[in-house]
């Protein structure tokens, strides 16, 4: 049913990017001296404010609503060689408080001892209740073709149960200030072949590669922009994707080696990020270009 | 023999500088992308490796002391390989394309090439604006349309381009700007072909 539901709407979305492209393509002589001047003056790019037009439409009928969907199924079934479902996984508030977990993480989880995002944390939950191996679940961890691993429509299902709430992650256990340091630290870390950190990149406000708008993660508008959409519907490829896999292409964008999945590193990095965007409203996992 | 005093130099004036924080998150911090990155593909672990230059802009937030910055510029400068023909100019057309190419280096492309195959690029119009005709440019860096009108076509600008993006680090420590000469990025020829994109009068960044 739901995998009916979701070629539906893969098909939509076609069309309605189709459209969009036609429509681009008859205001491209206009937009692109209205671009030339944006650029100059350092404002938000006419294609960005096409694009977020589009979004607008989009979200009413969000495709990653399905993942969500899924992720509840995923969240509810006994599954795996403990035969256990994951009601009883604990995202921070309590075994199976799932409202408003997502925009409490990054936290410290005494009984692992560790800094866990939400998708970190749900590793956890699938390796220690429902007895999966950590080492398959990083085998293939990101949407590829029509592969959607289990833990992106999980962290989906769950972001989903903080729409419309507020971000708050903590900052009250030594060990989170300490993660916002180290995250800070590593954010500003410049190596490798090209000399990249991602300040480079989203340490300035204002700033483009090519017509992308790159948010400053170090600000607290910028980091919000970041926090918000994710986990996203990516039209590019449309794919469904979460924090993780933005974290893992932007280090292999920045030339770094490759990250470990659901790591210390993106745990103490998704802090540093989540902790600036604090007080912003959480709108939901979103669409992406 | 030189590159080393000044390393020792530089990271030894900065251990005394910024020793006074309470608390290792630098120490930490590279502590744990070592224990949580791997090596892919052409990207090997090494890369997570400072060098000299990386650690002093690392260790001073991209603003190291005056004397140190000098310095290392100093060194960077002198590892410039010029070409040996003399010749800074190249051909524009192909410039334009190493130009537009964003592609190369990652841990999905090959040793000197791209993942198609292709030299690798200079992912210039990510960050700068160049041509008229590509309005798709990123602002990370300054805009480089008219540059050879505006700033002129003569040798000692055609050798300070090559030398810019040989190693923009040679003339401003803690640049943004990859060294593609030096990191391996690009060849002498490919160089060349930039310059001629900024320099040649022909070129249409020059119309």
């Amino acid at each position: 049913m739901s995998s009916i539901k979701l070629r539906v709407f893969v098909a939509l979305s076609g069309l309605a990017l189709a459209c969009a492209a036609q429509a681009q393509q008859a205001a491209a002589p206009k937009k692109a001296a209205a671009q030339a001047k944006n650029a100059a003056s350092g404002s938000k790019s006419a294609i960005a404010a096409e694009f977020e037009k589009f979004r607008g439409i989009m979200e009413d009928a969000s495709p990653a609503e399905l993942f969500e969907v899924k992720g509840e199924e995923l969240w509810k079934t006994k599954r795996g060689p403990k035969n256990a479902s994951l009601e009883k996984c604990d995202l921070g508030l309590g075994p199976g408080v799932l409202k408003g977990a997502y925009v409490k993480l990054p936290r410290y989880f005494a009984d692992a001892g560790q800094m866990m995002d939400a998708e970190r944390r749900i590793v956890y939950c699938m390796v220690t209740l429902q007895g999966f191996n950590e080492k398959d679940l990083a085998k293939q961890p990101f949407s590829k073709g029509r592969h959607v691993p289990d833990p992106v429509a999980l962290v989906t299902y769950v972001a989903g149960q903080s729409r419309g709430m507020k971000i708050a992650v903590p900052q009250k256990h030594a060990k989170e200030r300490e993660a916002y340091k180290v995250g800070e630290t590593i954010f500003n870390y410049r190596a490798g072949a090209w000399d990249f950190s991602c300040a480079s990149c989203h340490g300035e406000d204002g700033k483009r590669i090519r017509t992308q708008d790159l948010p400053n993660l170090s600000s607290k508008q910028g980091a919000i922009a970041a926090f918000q959409g994710w986990p996203g519907y990516r039209m590019t490829g449309g794919l469904m994707h979460t924090l993780q896999w933005r974290m893992n292409d932007c280090f292999r964008q920045q030339r770094f080696p490759e990250p470990g999945y659901a790591s210390q590193t993106i745990a103490n990095l998704l802090t540093y990020m989540g902790v600036n965007a604090n007080g912003h409203v959480y709108k939901g996992p979103g669409i992406k270009r | 023999m030189k590159t080393l005093q000044v390393s020792i130099f530089g990271a030894a004036a900065l251990a005394i500088a910024f020793s006074a924080g309470a608390q290792d998150y630098r120490g930490q911090a590279i502590n744990m992308m070592k224990q949580d990155f791997h090596a892919k593909g052409i990207a090997g672990i090494d890369r997570l490796n400072e060098d000299a230059l990386q650690l002093v802009c690392n260790r001073s937030g991209n603003n190291p002391p005056k004397g140190v910055a000098e310095r290392l510029q100093q060194d960077q400068f002198e590892a410039i390989k010029y070409p040996a023909d003399g010749k800074f100019l190249g051909d524009w057309k192909a410039g334009e394309k190493i130009a537009q190419r964003g592609r190369g280096m990652t841990w999905k492309d090959k040793a000197g090439k791209t993942s198609r195959g292709e030299p690798n690029g200079g992912s210039c119009y990510n960050c700068h604006q160049i041509g008229a005709a590509t309005t798709s440019f990123g602002t990370i860096g300054n805009s480089l349309l008219h540059f050879g009108k505006i700033r002129g076509y003569g040798a000692d600008t055609q050798k300070y381009v090559y030398g810019k993006i040989y190693n923009a680090k040679a003339f401003n420590l803690c640049s943004n700007m990859p060294r593609f000469g030096h990191s391996g990025t690009l060849t002498e020829t490919q160089i060349k072909d930039l310059v001629a994109l900024l320099l040649d009068p022909n070129s249409p960044v020059n119309k």
